[in-house]
């Protein structure tokens, strides 16, 4: 009985979600529901909140009120039915690892106990090599790796529990335009394949537009959710933000022009170059 | 024909003499054990200190650890438990208020000063006599006694156990904080479990090989094998293979002789990571030909 409940509830729901930090309100009354199989872009400004909200959904930050359900139970730290992707960071040359070591971390990387090698891990390990396009270089050094390469062995290392949810914290930045494609189609695969809802944090949506299904839209502790056709709108921003924003579409890209507090480059959905193509 | 001239052949005497040996190396037997223990705990945690890069850290805790000693040695304490205690304060408070890199790079160099002038003070108001006194700091294995290497060998056997108990989420957490967190790996308690294992193996290489040396055999064996592989098999093995190579052979070669072994282990150590950076080079060139 619990079983069917549970597959029925939605994959993540926050309910008053409100997370306030001293005065600053990072985000409030936020009503939320992710189903199975969704492609859900986070979207906002730095400091906006989008980082907060997967640290709270991981159960690693308590929320000032509301709740927040993953599969229906309450959220709680290490949920293996979680899958995390972290923004690039290149790992370092001389770290005693291979491919096929970062992928079984993600395997038992948890467990405590002695390390000993078994069949049943090193087929699973082919396996998700196999899935993220990564067998070739299997056995190098992981600090020898490309930033995209690294980047399909996190994807790998986040499914190898076989997870209902995907958080991604901005997993394409600092990736060239292949490797952003590349990487953002293995996790819209898996979602599409086995119904792993997505939920994907990013300042720049054009890479993963065609696979978004919605969008939450945080600013200024305020909130927007809807398709992308219906928050990425010159009116619907400037009713959210309080200022003028205008909304470019050109080329199947996003431009967000005039977002206020962006701290510099990084606009919400916007590009430098973005901004020159439209003065 | 002065007595007062370096005599070459004199100082190859000195360095290296094999006369009476097997004699002497029944005397230290217990030595060389410990040696060998400690070869084999600091190649493994010396892994987890390059990922972590925590080797300067390692350098200030085995200073504290060496005030820890020198006061032990003042107040008629038991020394290894000076030095252990030294250890423990040094690798916690290090722990503790540095997490980030940076931190942790300007507290050690704060406490490691500190601790060293702490150490002189106390070894300077110390009556006893002076042979001790630097022993601390350049190494006295053969002058340790019997009761104080039975408790560094079970110190080394406790560190060793701890460590293959918690190697796979200690890797997990040493390569990617955050994403280990995300999968329930405690990675507060184990930072902090972390410390106080450096830091007992740190006490023990202090009583080994003196404070200022402990970074030969905590830090180069580790060095040495991630130059040449980053199997995460081959790797520790590699480590713990130089580590004892150096620590045993080290005092193996330095028994006959009357000179401090310390000299003897460093320079095996140093050489290893030589031949391995040469070794390693040429395996980085054939991949970028391959």
């Amino acid at each position: 009985m619990s079983g069917t409940a549970a597959a029925s509830a939605p994959v993540l729901q926050v309910e008053g979600g409100s997370l306030r930090f001293g005065q600053r309100v990072l985000w409030d009354e936020l009503d939320l529901s992710v189903a199975r199989g969704e492609f859900l872009a986070v979207l906002g400004a730095n400091g906006s909140g989008k980082t907060s909200l997967l640290k709270a959904i991981l159960g690693q930050l308590a929320l000032s009120e509301g709740q927040i359900r993953v599969s229906g139970r309450p959220v709680r730290r290490g949920d293996r039915s979680i899958g995390y992707i972290p923004q690039q960071r290149l790992i370092p040359a001389g770290t005693p690892l291979r491919a096929r070591d970062l992928i079984g971390l993600g395997i038992d990387g948890h467990r405590f106990g002695l390390p000993l090698p078994s069949r049943g891990k090193r087929e699973r390990v082919d396996a998700l090599l196999g899935e993220v396009g990564a067998t070739s270089y299997a056995d190098e050094p992981v600090g020898s790796l490309s930033g995209g390469e690294q980047q399909r062995l996190r994807v790998g290392q986040s499914l190898a529990s076989d997870p209902v949810m995907l958080l991604c914290d901005e997993p394409l930045i600092s990736l060239d335009l292949n490797h952003q494609r590349a990487v953002s189609e293995l996790i819209d695969r898996r979602r599409r394949d086995d119904g792993t809802a997505v939920v994907f944090v990013t300042h720049d949506i054009n890479p993963i537009l065609p696979m978004v299904d919605r969008v939450l839209y945080l600013a200024d502790g305020r909130f927007l959710t809807g398709t992308p056709d219906e928050v990425l709108r010159s009116e619907v921003l400037t009713a959210l933000y309080k200022t003028p924003i205008e909304v470019i579409r050109a080329a199947g890209q996003v431009i967000v022009v005039g977002v206020p507090d962006q701290h510099g480059h990084h606009g919400p959905a916007g590009h430098e170059h973005g901004t020159e193509a439209t003065a | 024909m002065t007595a007062l001239a370096f005599d070459p052949s004199d100082l190859w005497a000195r360095l290296f003499s094999f006369e009476n040996y097997g004699e002497i190396l029944a005397l230290v037997q217990n030595s060389i054990l410990a040696a060998a223990v400690l070869g084999v705990v600091g190649g493994l945690i010396g892994v987890f200190v390059m990922q972590r890069d925590m080797a300067f850290a390692v350098h200030g805790i085995s200073e504290l650890s060496f005030a820890g000693a020198a006061a032990a040695l003042l107040f008629g304490v038991n020394v290894v438990v000076g030095s252990v205690v030294g250890s423990l304060i040094a690798a916690l408070l290090i722990g503790g208020l540095g997490a980030k890199a940076r931190d942790r790079n300007s507290i050690t160099g704060v406490l490691m000063p500190f601790g060293l002038g702490l150490g002189i003070l106390c070894l300077a108001l110390y009556p006893g006599r002076s042979g001790n006194q630097f022993g601390l700091l350049t190494g006295q294995i053969v002058s340790v006694d019997s009761p104080q290497l039975g408790a560094l060998v079970v110190i080394s056997a406790l560190v060793l156990v701890v460590l293959m108990l918690i190697w796979r989420p200690l890797s997990f957490d040493s390569l990617d904080s955050d994403v280990a967190a995300a999968r329930g790996v405690p990675s507060g308690v184990l930072s902090v479990v972390f410390m106080v294992l450096l830091g007992l193996t740190v006490a023990v290489s202090v009583q080994i090989i003196g404070a200022l040396l402990v970074l030969s055999l905590v830090v180069t064996p580790a060095a040495a094998a991630l130059r040449v592989s980053a199997s995460p098999v081959m790797v520790p093995l590699l480590s713990v293979t130089f580590g004892v190579v150096s620590a045993v052979g080290g005092i193996l070669l330095a028994l006959g002789g009357s000179l401090p072994i310390s000299p003897y282990i460093t320079t095996i150590s140093f050489l290893i990571y030589l031949v391995c950076r040469v070794a390693g080079r040429r395996r980085v060139s054939r991949r970028v030909h391959a």
